[in-house]
C-alpha cells in the first residue's frame, strides 16, 4: 500500500522543479525594512537598556527609525515596480508579494509622518517617569496589590513605542502587499499590536481592557471573514496573487461564478471592518473611547490609511474585472456607512465617541471616492486619508489635554465654556472641528470636494453617493458646531476644567497637525498634484 | 506675497463664451495696474481679523483702531480698483486676478482668482465704504460712559472688532470670487462671522439660540447652494464663472438650468432671508447693532440677491426658475411688510423692513434684463439708508439704556437732534419719497414689475405697488413711535444724543440716502456702468398702466399709509402695553406664524423622539434650534440603541449585514 | 478520486494513532491517582475561582505555552529548510538566519523581563 501512496504524493507537488530564489529589490523595500528593524531594536532596548533612560532611548529610537524610512521613500520611489516574487516563466505568471507602486509609497510616506505624530502623543508624560496615558501595569486591576507592587517596583510601559511600530510596519505593508495571504499577514500584524495598546490606559482601565477585548473578539470574527473570502477567492481563481485573480475573472467557468461575490464582498469585509465602515462598525465608538487617547488618534489616523489602501488596491488591481459583480455592494456599505455615522454622532455625549461616529461617517466619504474607480477617486481618497489623518491626530491630542481633577474630562458637558478659560486649546479644537466639518479654507473641505467630485464625474450612481454626502455632512455640521457652541457660547461648569500644558513633543504634534490642516485646505494644489501623480498601481 | 500674484496670460476660454456672453460681459481680461493688486482688498481686512486673534490682550489698546484703519485701507484699494476701471472703455472694465491653482483633481483644474468687474466693484464700494463707518461707528458704540463719565469698554470689544474684519474680508472675497467654489469659501465665511456676531453676546441663552438658528436655516441654504455646484459640474465639468456662464448662455438644457436655478435660489433664500427660510433674521437682532446694520442690513444679506444677479445666464435659460424668484420675491415684500407692522421692538421691525425690501431686489433680479440693474440700485440705496436706520436705532438704544421696546420711546426728537434728523432722511428714503434715494430705485421696480404680459404684472406689479403702502405706514409708525408723539420713557431712562464717533457716520450715510440716488438715477449713470454685466434693458418694454399714473399712484398710497400711522401713533396716544390687537396684528406679531409652521412640520415629530436628549436641551444649545436638528436627533437616539455594548450583539450585527446585503445582491441579479 | 487516497490513508491513521495511545495507555499506565491528577485541566490551573487574587488565572502557565508556540513555530520552518538545505543555496541560509534571529530578540526580550521566572 505504501508503494502505492508515495508516487501519487510526489505528483501532488506542484512546487517548480528547481528553486528560483526570489527576486527582491531591497531599495524598495528599505522603508518597511528600517521600519521593521527600528521595532526590534525597540524590543532589544526595553530588554536592555536600564529603565531611567528608557523612555527617552525608545522615543528617539522609533522616532528615528520612522524618520529614516520615510527619507528612503525618496529612492524607493525611483524603483518602482513588483517585487519579492519571481517570475513564472513557463506560465507567464508574475508571483510578487509586494507591489511598490505609487499608492503604496504615498500611503507609507502618510503613515510614516502620521505615526510619527502619534508617537510624539503617546510620549507625553506630563513631568512623570513614564508615558502618560498608558498604565504601567496593563493586565492588572486598577487599584490591585498587583499593581501597587508594579508601581513601587518602578514599571514602565515603554513597550508601547516598539508596539506602535509593529503596527505601523504592519499598516505600510498592508497596501503593498499583492497577495490575500500577504494581506491577511499586514492585518494581523497591525492588529495585534493595536489589540494591546487599546488595554493599557492608565485611567479607566476596565472600560480600556473591555474595549481591548471587544477589539480582538471583533476583529478575529473579520479576520474569519477576511480568510473565508480568501479561500472562495481562491477556489474561484485557483490562485490567491491578485494578477491572477484579476485574469482568473474573464478565464473561469462560468460554473464557479457563485464562489466570487461572497468571496470578494467577505475579503472586504474584513477590510471595512478596519476602517468601520457600517455594519461592521460597531466597535469604534467603544474601542475609540476605552483606548488610550493618544492611540485613539493614532489609531483613527493611520489604520484608517493602511485599510483603504488595501481597499484601493483590492477594488483596483485584484477585483477590477469583477467590478460588476460587487460594487453594488460596496455602494450600499458606503450609503449606510455616511448616513449611519453622521446621524448617530448628532446624540453622542462623549468627545471621544462622537470623534468616533465622526471616523465613521469620514469613512464613508473615503469610500465615495474608491467608488469612483478612475484615477481622479485614487488621489482623491489618497489625499482625503492624509488631510484627515493630521486633523484627526490633533483632534485626540487636543482630547487628551483637556482634563478634570486628572483625568482626561471627555463629557462634552465639561467641555462648556473651554473657550473663555483657554482661548487658544479651543480655537485649534473648533478650528479642527471646521475641518470634520467641511468648511471651506480648511483641509476638509478640499478633500470632500476631491471625492465628490471624482464621484459626480464617475457616472450617476457616483452623483447619487456625492449628494447624499453632502446631506449626510449637513448633517454633521451639526454635531460640530455644537461642540464649538459648546466651547464658545456656553457657561462653564461648576467644577474645573483645564487644559494642561504638554510638553514640546505634544505641542509639536498639535501644531502640525492643525497647521497642516489649514495649509491643505488653503494651498492644497501641490498635495493634490502628487495624490495625483501618486495614483497608478501596478499590476 | 507680490510673487503669488501674476497677472493672466490669457483667461481660460470656452468658444461660445464671447458669443453667448455678448449681451451679458464683456470678455475679462487680465488685470493690470492697481486692479492686479485687487487682492489687497480681502488681504487687509483679514490681516486686521488675524492680527487681533492671534494677538490676544496685547493687542487690546490699539486693535480696534487697527481695524478700522485696515477697512478704511481696503475702501481705498476699492476706491482706486474703480477710479482706474472708469479710465477704462466700457467693454474692458472686466478684468481677472489670477491668485494660485487651487484644486487640481485629474482634469480638473480651478484657480482661485478675482473677478473684477463693474457688479463687483459695485459691491466693494458699498461693503468697504458701509462697513468702515460701521467700523468706526463700533468704536463709539462698544465703549458705555457711567454716571461719573467714566468710559466702560465691552470687556470684549477687540473679538468683536477682529469678526467684523472677518466679515468685511469674507464679504469681499463672496463679490469679488471668479469661481462659485470660491463664492462658496465667502458664503461660509461671512455665515461664520455672522453666526460669532449674533451670539456675540451669549452669556444670553436667547442669544445663542438665535445664533443657531440663524445657523440652520443658512445651512439649509448653503446645502442648496452646494447641490447647485454639484450639478454645474456634473452638467458642465467646471465651476468657474467664465464656463458655466458662458456656457449657460449658449448650449444649455433647461432641466438642468433649472435644477440650478432652483438651488441657487435656495441658497440665496438661505442668506437673504426669504421666504420660507426667512425667520431667522428678526432673531438675528440678537446681535450688537452694528452688526445688525452692516451684516443683516446693508450686506450678507444681500448676498442672495448678488447670486442671482450673477448667475443671470442661467437664470434666462430657467424661464420656471425665474419665475419662482419673482414669486419668493413678491411673497417675501409682502410678508416682510406684515411681520413690519406689529413689531414694537425697533430693531426686528426695521429687520422685518430689511426682509422687505430685500424682497423687492430679488423680484426686479428675477424679472430679467429689465430688472438686474435696478435690483442692484436699489441694494445699493438700501445699503445707505438701511444700514443708516440702524445706526440710529443703535443710538437711540444707547441712549435709553438698550430699550428696544418702542412703546417705551416717543418724544426722542427733543433729546437727540443729529439721530432724529438722520434717520428721518432714511425714513423718506425707504418711503420712496422724491427725491431722496429710495425713490429712484424703489419706483423703478415697480414700474419694472408691472411690465410684461398676461397675469404676471398685474400680481406682481400689485404686490410691489401695495408693499410700497405698507412700508409706508410701517416705517412711519416705527419713525413716529420713536422720536415723535409724547414721552412714554420709562423711569431711570436719560436720552442722550451719542457722540461723535457715533453721529457722524449716521450722517455721512444720511447724506448718501439724501442724494446718492438723484445723483445715480435720473442720469442713468448707474444702469449704463451695469450693462456690459446685467445686459441691456429691453426696447420698447413698457408698463400695463401707464408711467406718470404708476407715479402718482404710488405717491398717493406711500401718503395714505403715512398719513394713516401719524393718525395713529403720532396724533394719538400709543399704549405702553400693547393692546390684544386683532387676528391679523396678532399673526404678524409672531412672524405669521412661521415658527409655529416650521415647528409643526420640522420640529414636533422629532421632539417626543428627542426627550431622551436631555443634556442638549439643559445646555439650551440645540433645544430650539431647528426642527431637522431634532429629527435627526430623534432618529439618532432611536439608532443608537443597537450600540448596546455586548461584543455578542456587535458581532451579530456583523454577521446580519453581510448576510443582509450579499442576500439583496442575489435579490437584485 | 485517486488522488484522495493518500488523505484518507493519512486520516486513517491518524484515528489509529490516536486511538493506540490511548488503549495502551490504559492498559500499560499506572494509575495511581491523587488530588492534582483529578482536577478537570491536569494543568495546574483549578477549574473554582481561587480565594486569592480574585478568581483570576495566573498567567505563568500561559507564558510559557506561548513561548512553546514560539519554538514550535521555528522548528515548522526549520524542517522544510533543512531537508532542501542543498538546493536553497546561500541565499535560503542568510534568510534562515535572520529569520532565527528575529525569533531569539523576542526570547531575549521575554528571559529580561522575567517571563521565564515562575514566581
Amino acid at each position: 500500500m505504501t508503494a502505492a501512496v508515495l508516487p501519487a504524493l510526489s505528483n501532488l507537488s506542484t512546487l517548480p522543479a528547481a528553486f528560483q530564489a526570489s527576486e527582491v529589490n531591497y531599495v524598495a523595500v528599505m522603508p518597511l525594512f528600517i521600519v521593521f528593524v527600528t521595532a526590534l531594536i525597540g524590543v532589544l532596548v526595553e530588554a536592555f537598556m536600564p529603565r531611567e533612560r528608557r523612555h527617552r532611548v525608545q522615543v528617539s529610537v522609533a522616532v528615528g527609525g520612522l524618520l529614516a524610512a520615510a527619507v528612503s521613500i525618496f529612492w524607493a520611489s525611483s524603483n518602482l515596480g513588483l517585487t519579492m516574487g519571481l517570475s513564472d516563466g513557463s506560465t507567464n505568471r508574475s508571483l510578487f508579494a509586494l507591489a511598490i507602486d505609487g499608492p503604496a509609497l504615498f500611503l507609507q510616506g502618510a503613515i510614516l509622518l502620521m505615526g510619527i505624530l502619534g508617537v510624539l502623543t503617546m510620549a507625553e508624560r506630563f513631568g512623570g517617569v513614564g508615558p502618560d496615558a498608558f498604565t504601567p501595569s496593563g493586565a492588572s486591576t486598577p487599584g490591585s496589590p498587583v499593581e501597587t507592587a508594579a508601581t513601587r517596583a518602578g514599571a514602565l510601559t515603554s513597550e508601547v513605542f516598539p508596539l506602535t511600530v509593529f503596527a505601523i510596519f504592519g499598516m505600510m505593508l498592508f497596501p503593498t502587499t499583492n497577495d490575500l495571504i500577504g494581506m491577511f499577514v499586514a492585518l494581523e500584524v497591525l492588529s495585534l499590536p493595536l489589540y494591546i495598546l487599546t488595554g493599557l490606559a492608565r485611567r479607566r482601565r476596565l472600560l480600556s481592557q473591555e474595549a481591548s477585548l471587544k477589539y480582538f473578539l471583533l476583529g478575529a470574527f473579520s479576520s474569519a471573514f477576511f480568510l473565508f473570502g480568501t479561500a472562495l477567492l481562491y477556489g474561484y481563481a485557483g490562485s490567491v496573487y491578485f494578477g491572477d485573480l484579476s485574469s482568473a475573472i474573464s478565464t473561469a467557468p462560468l460554473a464557479m461564478n457563485g464562489l466570487l461575490l461572497p468571496g470578494a464582498f467577505l475579503v472586504f469585509v474584513g477590510l471595512l471592518f478596519k476602517v468601520g465602515a457600517v455594519p461592521f462598525h460597531a466597535w469604534t465608538p467603544d474601542v475609540y473611547q476605552g483606548a488610550p487617547t493618544p492611540v485613539t488618534g493614532f489609531m483613527a489616523a493611520c489604520t484608517k490609511a493602511a485599510a483603504f489602501g488595501a481597499i484601493l488596491r483590492l477594488a483596483y488591481v485584484g477585483l477590477d474585472t469583477a467590478r460588476w459583480e460587487w460594487s453594488n455592494a460596496l455602494v450600499i456599505v458606503a450609503l449606510l456607512t455616511m448616513v449611519v455615522g453622521s446621524v448617530l454622532s448628532v446624540t453622542q455625549t462623549d468627545m471621544k465617541r462622537l470623534l468616533a461616529y465622526s471616523s465613521i461617517a469620514h469613512a464613508g466619504f473615503i469610500l465615495v471616492g474608491v467608488l469612483a474607480f478612475d484615477r481622479t477617486g485614487v488621489g482623491a481618497v489618497l489625499f482625503y486619508i492624509v488631510a484627515y489623518g493630521f486633523s484627526t491626530i490633533a483632534a485626540f491630542a487636543i482630547v487628551s489635554l483637556v482634563r478634570q481633577n486628572g483625568a482626561e474630562a471627555t463629557h462634552l458637558s465639561q467641555w462648556a465654556g473651554l473657550g473663555k478659560a483657554h482661548p487658544v486649546a479651543a480655537s485649534a479644537f473648533a478650528f479642527l472641528m471646521l475641518a470634520f466639518a467641511g468648511i471651506p479654507l480648511t483641509s476638509g473641505f478640499v478633500s470632500k470636494f476631491a471625492v465628490f467630485s471624482a464621484a459626480v464625474g464617475s457616472g450617476a450612481t457616483g452623483t447619487v453617493l456625492a449628494v447624499v454626502g453632502v446631506l449626510c455632512s449637513a448633517i454633521t455640521v451639526f454635531v460640530y458646531a455644537r461642540v464649538i457652541v459648546l466651547m464658545f457660547f456656553s457657561e462653564a461648569p461648576a467644577e474645573k476644567v483645564e487644559v494642561v500644558t504638554p510638553s514640546a513633543m505634544t505641542t509639536f504634534s498639535i501644531a502640525i497637525g492643525t497647521l497642516t490642516t489649514l495649509a491643505l485646505g488653503v494651498v492644497p494644489a501641490s498635495l493634490l498634484d502628487l495624490a495625483d501623480r501618486a495614483s497608478q498601481f501596478v499590476r | 506675497m507680490g510673487t503669488l500674484v501674476h497677472t493672466l496670460a490669457s483667461v481660460p476660454s470656452v468658444g461660445t463664451y464671447a458669443a453667448g456672453l455678448a449681451t451679458h460681459e464683456g470678455e475679462a481680461h487680465a488685470a493690470t495696474g492697481i486692479t492686479a493688486y485687487a487682492w489687497l482688498l480681502i488681504a487687509l481686512p483679514l490681516l486686521g481679523a488675524a492680527v487681533l486673534l492671534l494677538g490676544g490682550r496685547r493687542t487690546n489698546k490699539f486693535g480696534p483702531l487697527l481695524a478700522t484703519l485696515l477697512s478704511w485701507g481696503a475702501f481705498v484699494v476699492g476706491l482706486l480698483v474703480f477710479i482706474a476701471m472708469l479710465g477704462r472703455g466700457a467693454e474692458d472694465r472686466a478684468q481677472e486676478v489670477n491668485l494660485f491653482d487651487w484644486i487640481t483633481a485629474g482634469s480638473f483644474k480651478l484657480s482661485a482668482g478675482l473677478l473684477v468687474d463693474q457688479l463687483s466693484v459695485t459691491f466693494v464700494l458699498l461693503i468697504t465704504f458701509v462697513g468702515s463707518l460701521i467700523h468706526v461707528y463700533s468704536l463709539g458704540y462698544m465703549d458705555h460712559k457711567d454716571e461719573n463719565g467714566h468710559v466702560h469698554s465691552d470687556p470684549d470689544k477687540r473679538r468683536f472688532f477682529a469678526y467684523l474684519n472677518l466679515f468685511v474680508a469674507a464679504m469681499l472675497l463672496l463679490v469679488l470670487a471668479n469661481s462659485y467654489l470660491l463664492l462658496y469659501v465667502g458664503w461660509e465665511g461671512v455665515g461664520l462671522a455672522s453666526y460669532l456676531l449674533i451670539g456675540f453676546w451669549n452669556w444670553n441663552p436667547a442669544y445663542a439660540t438665535a445664533a443657531n438658528k440663524a445657523f440652520v436655516a443658512n445651512r439649509v441654504g448653503d446645502f442648496g447652494l452646494s447641490i447647485a455646484i454639484i450639478i454645474m459640474f456634473f452638467h458642465f465639468g467646471a465651476v468657474d464663472f467664465t464656463t458655466v456662464l458662458g456656457e449657460a448662455g449658449s448650449n444649455a438644457n433647461e432641466g438642468f438650468m433649472t435644477a440650478i436655478g432652483l438651488m441657487l435660489l435656495l441658497g440665496a433664500c438661505g442668506k437673504s432671508a426669504q421666504f420660507p427660510l426667512q425667520s431667522w433674521l428678526g432673531d438675528a437682532m440678537a446681535g450688537p447693532t452694528p452688526v445688525s446694520a452692516l451684516i443683516h442690513a446693508a450686506t450678507m444679506v444681500t448676498a442672495g440677491v448678488y447670486l442671482v444677479v450673477r448667475s443671470a445666464p442661467i437664470f434666462e435659460a430657467a424661464p420656471t426658475a425665474q419665475l419662482v424668484v419673482v414669486i419668493v420675491g413678491a411673497i417675501t415684500l409682502l410678508f416682510g411688510a406684515v411681520v413690519g407692522c406689529a413689531k414694537d421692538d425697533i430693531k426686528k421691525a426695521l429687520a422685518a423692513s430689511t426682509m422687505s425690501q430685500i424682497g423687492y431686489m430679488m423680484l426686479a433680479a428675477g424679472l430679467g434684463p429689465v430688472g438686474y440693474a435696478f435690483a442692484i440700485f436699489h441694494l445699493l440705496m438700501h445699503g445707505f439708508f438701511k444700514a443708516g436706520m440702524f445706526l440710529g436705532a443703535g443710538s437711540v438704544m444707547h441712549g435709553m439704556n438698550d430699550q428696544v421696546d418702542m412703546r417705551r420711546f416717543g418724544g426722542l426728537s427733543g433729546a437727540m437732534k443729529i439721530t432724529w434728523a438722520t434717520f428721518a432722511i432714511g425714513w423718506l428714503a425707504i418711503l420712496g419719497v422724491p427725491p431722496f434715494s429710495g425713490f429712484w430705485s424703489k419706483d423703478k421696480i415697480i414700474e419694472a414689475a408691472f411690465i410684461g404680459e398676461g397675469w404676471r404684472p398685474w400680481v406682481f406689479g400689485g404686490a410691489a405697488l401695495i408693499g410700497a403702502g405698507i412700508t409706508a405706514f410701517y416705517m412711519s409708525r416705527l419713525f413716529f413711535m420713536t422720536f415723535q408723539g409724547k414721552k412714554r420713557w420709562t423711569d431711570d431712562v436719560h436720552p442722550h444724543e451719542s457722540g461723535k464717533l457715533m453721529t457722524v457716520p449716521m450722517i455721512i450715510l444720511a447724506i448718501g440716502s439724501a442724494f446718492l440716488g438723484l445723483i445715480l438715477g435720473p442720469t442713468g449713470w448707474f444702469t449704463t456702468w451695469l450693462e456690459p454685466v446685467t445686459g441691456a434693458e429691453p426696447e420698447g418694454a413698457h408698463p400695463v398702466i401707464p408711467v406718470p399714473v404708476l407715479l402718482v399712484l404710488t405717491l398717493l398710497l406711500v401718503a395714505g399709509g403715512a398719513a394713516l400711522a401719524w393718525m395713529r401713533y403720532w396724533r394719538d396716544d400709543v399704549p405702553v402695553t400693547a393692546p390684544a390687537g386683532n387676528l391679523m396684528t396678532q399673526a404678524a406679531r409672531r412672524d405669521l406664524y412661521q415658527d409655529q409652521v416650521n415647528e409643526a412640520l420640522l420640529m414636533r415629530p422629532g421632539i417626543h423622539l428627542t426627550r431622551s436628549l436631555v443634556f442638549a436641551d439643559s445646555k439650551g444649545v440645540d433645544g430650539a434650534a431647528g426642527g431637522l436638528a431634532a429629527l435627526v436627533g430623534g432618529a439618532s437616539s432611536r439608532l443608537r440603541k443597537l450600540q448596546n455594548g455586548f461584543a455578542r450583539s456587535y458581532a451579530l450585527t456583523m454577521l446580519a449585514g453581510v448576510v443582509a446585503i450579499l442576500g439583496a445582491l442575489w435579490v437584485m441579479s | 478520486m485517486n488522488s484522495y487516497v493518500p488523505i484518507l490513508f493519512m486520516l486513517g491513521l491518524g484515528f489509529a494513532f490516536a486511538a493506540l495511545s490511548v488503549f495502551t495507555s490504559l492498559v500499560v499506565g499506572p494509575k495511581r491517582y491523587n488530588r492534582a491528577k483529578l482536577e478537570a485541566y491536569e494543568c495546574g490551573i483549578q477549574p473554582t475561582p481561587q480565594a486569592a487574587g480574585g478568581g483570576r488565572v495566573p498567567i505563568k502557565y500561559y507564558l510559557t505555552a506561548m513561548l512553546f508556540i514560539i519554538f514550535d513555530i521555528e522548528s515548522v520552518f526549520l524542517y522544510p529548510f533543512a531537508v532542501a538545505f542543498n538546493k536553497l543555496g546561500l541565499f535560503a541560509l542568510v534568510e534562515m538566519v535572520l529569520f532565527i534571529l528575529t525569533v531569539f530578540i523576542a526570547y531575549a526580550y521575554v528571559w529580561r523581563r522575567g517571563g521565564l521566572e515562575w514566581d
